[in-house]
């Protein structure tokens, strides 16, 4: 599904004192369809910045990014259009950042529905998968109206994980999906990562906590000096 | 052609120009010619618009932003280049070499625009669901009464009370008259909107409510839009993609989170971290 060669980032600061900061050294992975690689290190090692590489946030230095998609070719993901990009962002590669932006005044309902109605659910159903997620993940019926911004940090991590998945990309990026959980509301976000995968979609995840790592990851490397090395 | 809007090496100057400035490759004084002192508000701009997205469009002031939205709904004309809208003879036709007869036609059926001056875009001493019923009447409608209807659903929908609609502008509010603004660009339904700093000047909450109007407007008639903003967090919150322009032409263009959070123009990069 996904096969990254050689993935290089050095950021170029052009303001003050010019400067470039070497961020990401020749990574190579790939993931299969139905399987989760999780890339595991110290903060500040790129692991946020190689999602961002592939998700198009960050532009690559060098390397490629090889997806194959739903239509049947392979892109390069380090050189695609901006009009592939944001299709693939549509429907098919799903996002989910660390940091929850919050979609001002929108209750949370509308936002997790929000993708289901754009692929031509009907709002009754949308809404009533968002309810069912929420609820599976602990996030109780009274925060369904509400907006995010209200949140606490992890009911908005939450929520931001159900709508990276509410729609079932078929690749799927986590940046410390599990980092400010608690066991319980951890255990239900992993089991819906699980589900996921099951269903077929290929998963990179990003941790710090290593034990749920283990729990669903079915590959996992440390980034140490900005290049991938095997976990034992 | 399946952009909804596709700009072709446009080129607004201001002034007559002269043998220097005339060559591209001679440098100018910012956008200013040192020798003629013509200005070369928009110089050899190419973008693409996609149906049905939100395109931002940010830069320095005097980068000519408004210029070019101007420029593209025939306010100011082109002094080279070319644009073409795929609601107008299927792409084909460069809209800005057409019969002044046939851009009236664009301008009042395909195209909707909000200046960054209210005062530009409304008549203040007239009367605000006149402002809104000038565009449909513009767009050939003849049929006063659902006329008057339609402009009264526009100007309430933008919530403004149905009490207020008869009042002129220049007894409203700046959001007021923005909201007013946007019920007259949208009248007919254009697929293609210009927005040119439609929030600027409005304390935060008015704003917010502008926002989310312009994006409930996106949503239910599925246009595509340019947005010109100053403000960083209003391009974040609405558009996919995002130009930045300095100096009349374009330095980056790329997704909205990748300008943001990878700049790789220095005045991006500058923009971007506020040390203006
Ligand atoms: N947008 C950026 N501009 C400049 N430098 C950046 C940018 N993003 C990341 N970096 C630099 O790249 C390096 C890797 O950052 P990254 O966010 O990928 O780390 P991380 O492994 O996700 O860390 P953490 O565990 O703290 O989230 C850091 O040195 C960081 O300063
Ligand atoms: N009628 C005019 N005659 C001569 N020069 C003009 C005229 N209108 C604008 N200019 C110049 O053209 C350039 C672009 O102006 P424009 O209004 O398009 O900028 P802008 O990017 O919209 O700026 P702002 O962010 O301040 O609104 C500026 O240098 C401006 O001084
Ligand atoms: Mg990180
Ligand atoms: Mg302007
Ligand atoms: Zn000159």
């Amino acid at each position: 599904m996904l096969r990254v060669e050689n993935l290089s980032k050095t950021f170029h600061m052009h303001v003050g004192e010019e400067k470039s900061i070497p961020c990401l050294d020749s990574v190579s992975l790939s993931i299969e369809p139905g399987s989760m690689l999780a890339v595991i290190g110290p903060s500040g090692a790129g692991k946020s910045s190689l999602l961002k590489c592939i998700y198009g946030t960050y532009l690559p230095s060098s390397g490629h990014i090889y997806y194959n998609a739903k239509n049947g070719d392979v892109y390069d993901l380090a050189n695609a259009s901006l009009q592939d990009m944001r299709a693939f962002r549509a429907s098919e590669i799903g996002y989910v950042s660390q940091f929850f932006h919050a979609i001002p005044r929108i209750a949370a309902l509308d936002i997790l529905s929000e993708p289901l109605i754009n692929r031509g659910a009907s709002a009754s159903a949308a809404r009533a998968r968002a309810g069912d997620l929420m609820g599976m993940v602990g996030l109780p019926e009274s925060l369904w109206g509400m907006y995010p911004s209200t949140f606490s940090g992890g009911e908005k991590q939450r929520l931001n994980i159900i709508y990276g998945i509410i729609t079932k990309p078929r690749l799927l990026l986590l940046d410390e999906p599990t980092a400010s959980l608690d066991p319980v509301s951890k255990a239900s976000v992993l089991e819906l990562i699980k589900e996921l995968k099951s269903e077929g979609s290929a998963i990179l995840g990003v941790f710090h906590d290593y034990a749920s790592m283990q729990l669903v990851a079915d590959y996992s490397y440390h980034i140490v000096t900005k290049k991938l090395e095997a976990v034992a | 052609m399946n952009q909804a809007l596709t700009v072709n090496d446009l080129t607004v100057r201001y002034g007559n120009g002269c043998s220097y400035c005339r060559d591209i490759s001679n440098p100018l004084d910012k956008n200013r010619c040192p020798h003629c002192k013509s200005v070369w508000a928009v110089r050899n701009i190419s973008f693409e618009l996609y149906p049905s997205e939100i395109l931002g469009i940010v830069g320095e002031s005097g980068s000519g932003k408004t210029t070019l939205l101007r420029s593209l709904y025939f306010d100011i004309p082109a002094t080279s280049g070319a644009a073409y809208l795929s609601g107008y003879s299927d792409g084909l036709v460069d809209i800005m070499g057409v019969s002044s007869q046939q851009k009236r036609i664009i301008r009042n059926s395909l195209l909707g625009m909000v200046y960054q001056n209210p005062t530009q875009g409304l008549l203040m001493d007239y009367s605000s669901s006149g402002n809104v019923a000038q565009k449909l009447i513009a767009a050939g409608s003849r049929n006063v009464g659902s006329m008057q209807d339609r402009a009264n659903e526009l100007l309430e929908h933008m919530q403004i009370p149905l009490g207020r609609v008869k009042e002129p502008p220049k007894q409203f509010s700046g959001g007021m008259q923005q909201r007013v603004q946007i019920s007259k660009a949208i009248a007919n339904n254009p697929p293609v909107l210009l927005l040119d700093e439609v929030t600027t000047g409005l304390d935060l909450s008015v704003q917010a409510k502008v926002l989310d109007l312009i994006r409930s407007v996106q949503k239910k008639l599925n246009i595509a839009i340019i947005i010109v903003s100053h403000d960083l967090a209003v391009i974040r919150m609405l558009s996919d993609r995002t130009i930045v322009m300095l100096d009349g032409g374009i330095v980056e263009h790329g997704l909205t989170d990748q300008i943001m959070e990878d700049p790789q123009h220095w005045f991006t990069q500058t923009l971007v971290h506020s040390l203006i």
